[in-house]
């Protein structure tokens, strides 16, 4: 050991190798185990959200099914400056594609996809796909334009053939466009879609607004019990607290059938309402299956999410700085507005990120009482991923979805302070 | 050393699952259908003969209908359902989509009468990926003791004042624009002739906002029985099967009025790439052959596909002095003003339909 101090002039180990090299070795080894140790969250987190997420966002402007259904006249078409129609050996590769592509029937390249993918854009045209593929490899020889005409007079169409030229573009944003009620012209310009068929947009206003709403009403319910909860003693505030957690601990689904029986018009509410005189049994009122429904039940459901944070801020709030203030001269009201509420803060901020966020995303509740007009734009989002397919719309509202509630974050952490943020 | 023996443990458990699932797949088959009644009524009339038949064991799931979880399966190339019962709409798209085995027509077993397959089952309810069991359809429905002298016509569905009260529709463009129409005095032939204008689309939707402000939308076939025996409608659409149901099994006094129905299939189609092709094959023929449909009709209300079923529809399983033949949509009386679902004009228009009906519910 010595000798070895005396010809180097460096720290040894015990071993004989240098200490800081030691060092390093062990550090590293420490360094490995944390990894480690955090390598299943890390894992969970890069397979459960990064790369859906990731994958969710590409679909909403990268949507291959032109390419993958025509992939040579995908090709082709690119060239064609989108004045009358394209020249006929454009059409005719067109054509061939689709007869190809009906013979081979694989999976995600069908003449159906690509049926699919223009309907969206030209509504009322999928048939005109299907049945031009079915006869498509009768088609032999030219004009093509003036035999797809013969087929199915809608080939005379431009729009068709500018629509096609687009649709066989892997990147698109075309399903932004029809996520803020717009689409494109004839000659390719944005414009908004018809009236009548202007849904997400308003949509999207109406969930934020019903979400700031839930979020108010939660915190105004919530603040008083909050403060009975953190100042009576132990004992009592333990039951009370019990009776927040129960319905927390209740299943999502039990909590909004019972408000269902709750609210409907031959609920128990209504019932009770008319039995006291207060309506007659004509005039029952309807307080679910719309938006009054989806507030009451929403708020019923987040407002532990409310309760727990400011609970956990109120109780480290000792009681003698109200008594300070009163014996300085304080009115009870001025005790609370000066001294106590400026520290409730951190919880009531916690608790209104917590509950809006939670609100903008809800699903299965308004679902179930949303009715007509209590729908938020998560529902719109499910039909999409579930029963209309139209998987890159249902991303393009995500998306947007996401980025609204970050915009709203950043906001928020510009107004109240992230790091302000107290969950107990 | 402990990390290394969890995770042989959970790699072997892991292996020993797989090959479990792969053990049991040999003498197994997965069919997926509607759940409730419907689901007992093919129970009843396929699955029992079929197991004791062949001795597969048959594993049945439900599901709500749509393409999703089918094209999800075969997109995934990791197929579990075997064979699903599925509506004419969703059978051709899938089946454009290239998500089904195509099922040759020649295959299928002749009628009890020796009539072969293809004339055998009613017009156009064979198809190339799908092979159509039953005849379903949406009538509306009212509670005989709430409203005497009860509605008669569609038309009588839209009149606030004749019949005030709730009404129940389904939510969602289709059938209900059908019946707007019906109701507006458009003769059922013309219906989608009318529909297919924009003309047309806006006369349905005025006559749907006659009701808006009294309508109770549901969404699962479940719901219109129990909203009316609730009282929460005074009349509403609903399957034809499930108000049957409510009537014969739990002594409802619903009445339903066929004036305007829309009818509809259920067909069986075979996911492609399902892991039980053939059995699914060998049980779609057995499911759709003469005395099967027969049977199945008599456990729910729905119309046998293939004519050679027709006579042999007897009663009521669980009541004999139920005759089951008028319950039919398919029975001549009930077919008089009505219309079938056209599968291609909701193929074509179903997307932009359903965002205006929602922008139209919304506001």
């Amino acid at each position: 050991m010595s000798d070895t101090q005396n010809s180097n002039d460096v720290l040894v180990a015990y071993d004989g190798t240098p200490l800081k090299q030691q060092l390093a070795k062990t550090t590293r080894r420490m360094k490995l185990r944390a990894l480690l140790l955090t390598l299943p969250l890390v894992l969970f987190i890069i397979i459960a959200f990064v790369l859906p997420i990731g994958d969710m966002l590409i679909r909403s402007f990268h949507n291959p099914t032109g390419t993958n259904v025509v992939p040579n006249f995908a090709e082709v078409i690119q060239e064609w400056d989108g004045q009358d129609y394209p020249p006929d050996e454009m059409i005719k590769v067109f054509v061939q594609d689709l007869a190809l592509a009906r013979k081979n029937r694989e999976v995600g390249k069908t003449v159906g996809n690509l049926a699919t993918r223009v309907n969206y854009e030209i509504p009322g045209s999928r048939s005109l796909f299907t049945k031009t593929a079915r006869k498509a490899d009768k088609i032999t020889e030219g004009p093509y334009l003036d035999a797809l005409i013969k087929l199915d007079k809608k080939w005379a169409n431009e729009n068709v053939w500018v629509t096609l030229k687009r649709v066989t573009r892997d990147y698109t944003l075309s399903f932004y466009l029809a996520a803020t009620d717009r689409k494109y012209d004839e000659n390719e310009n944005i414009i908004r879609a018809d009236e009548l068929y202007r849904i997400y947009l308003p949509l999207l206003y109406k969930t934020i607004a019903l979400s700031a709403l839930i979020t108010f009403l939660c915190f105004l319910i919530a603040y008083p019990v909050a403060y009975l909860l953190s100042t009576l003693p132990l004992r009592t505030s333990n039951l009370l607290m019990i009776l927040v957690l129960l319905p927390f601990w209740t299943s999502l689904l039990v909590r909004t059938s019972a408000w269902i029986a709750m609210l409907q018009t031959e609920g128990i509410i209504n019932n009770i309402f008319v039995y006291l005189g207060f309506i007659d049994d004509e005039n029952r009122i309807q307080m679910i299956y719309n938006a009054t429904g989806t507030v009451i039940a929403m708020v019923h459901i987040l407002l532990p999410f409310m309760i727990l944070p400011l609970y956990s801020v109120m109780k480290t709030i000792p009681p003698s700085y109200m008594r300070a203030a009163k014996s300085m001269g304080a009115s009870n009201f001025m005790a609370f507005r000066r001294v106590y509420f400026p520290q409730t803060i951190p919880g009531i901020a916690a608790g209104v990120l917590l509950v809006f966020i939670l609100a903008i995303g809800y699903y299965i509740t308004p679902a179930l009482v949303g009715g007509s007009d209590g729908l938020l734009i998560s529902n719109e989002i499910a039909r999409h991923i579930q029963s209309s397919l139209n998987w890159s719309l249902g991303a393009a509202l995500g998306t947007i979805l996401l980025v609204v509630v970050l915009a709203l974050y950043w906001l928020y952490n510009k107004l109240v302070g992230v790091d302000n943020l107290k969950f107990g | 050393m402990k990390l290394t023996k969890l995770l042989t443990g959970t790699a072997i458990g892991l292996a020993m699952a797989m090959s479990a699932t792969t053990a049991n797949a040999e003498g197994e088959l997965t069919v997926v259908s509607w759940g409730g009644a419907y689901t007992k009524s093919q129970v009843e009339a396929y699955h029992k003969p079929f197991i004791e038949k062949t001795g597969v064991k048959i594993n049945s799931e439900d599901y709500n209908g749509g393409i999703a979880e089918i094209k999800a399966q075969v997109e995934a190339g990791n197929v579990s359902w075997d064979i699903v019962d599925v509506e004419l709409s969703d059978a051709i798209r899938a089946c454009d989509e290239g998500l089904l085995e195509t099922i040759d027509h020649s295959t299928l077993p002749a009628g009890a009468d020796g009539t072969p397959a293809t004339e055998d089952f009613i017009e156009g309810t064979l198809y190339d990926c799908a092979v159509a069991n039953i005849v379903w359809s949406t009538i509306f429905a009212y509670d005989s003791s709430k409203i005497e002298n009860g509605p008669k016509t569609m038309a009588d569905f839209f009149d606030l004042e004749k019949f005030p009260g709730k009404r129940g529709l389904r939510k969602g463009a289709k059938v209900n624009l059908e019946f707007a129409l019906i109701a507006d005095g458009v003769a059922a032939k013309d219906v989608y002739s009318v529909l297919d204008t924009p003309e047309g689309v806006d006369r349905a939707f005025k006559k749907l906002d006659t009701i808006k402000s009294e309508v109770v939308w549901w969404e699962a076939g479940a719901q219109p029985p129990q909203l009316l025996a609730d009282g929460e409608v005074a009349m509403t659409t609903a399957y034809n099967g499930r108000i049957f149901n409510a009537v014969a099994g739990e002594n409802k006094p619903f009445n339903i009025v066929w004036d305007g129905q829309v009818w509809d299939l259920d067909l069986w189609v075979i996911p492609k790439g399902a892991k039980n092709k053939d059995k699914a094959m060998d049980f779609l023929k057995f499911s759709t052959a003469t005395e099967q449909l027969a049977a199945q009709a008599s456990w729910i209300s729905y119309g046998p596909a293939r004519k050679s079923s027709a006579p042999l529809v007897g009663t009521y399983a669980t009541n004999a002095s139920i005759d089951m033949g008028p319950q039919m949509p398919t029975s001549p009386a009930n077919l008089s003003n009505s219309v079938q679902n056209n599968f291609e004009f909701w193929a074509d228009n179903a997307d932009q339909l359903n965002e205006r009906f929602n922008a139209w519910l919304a506001n």
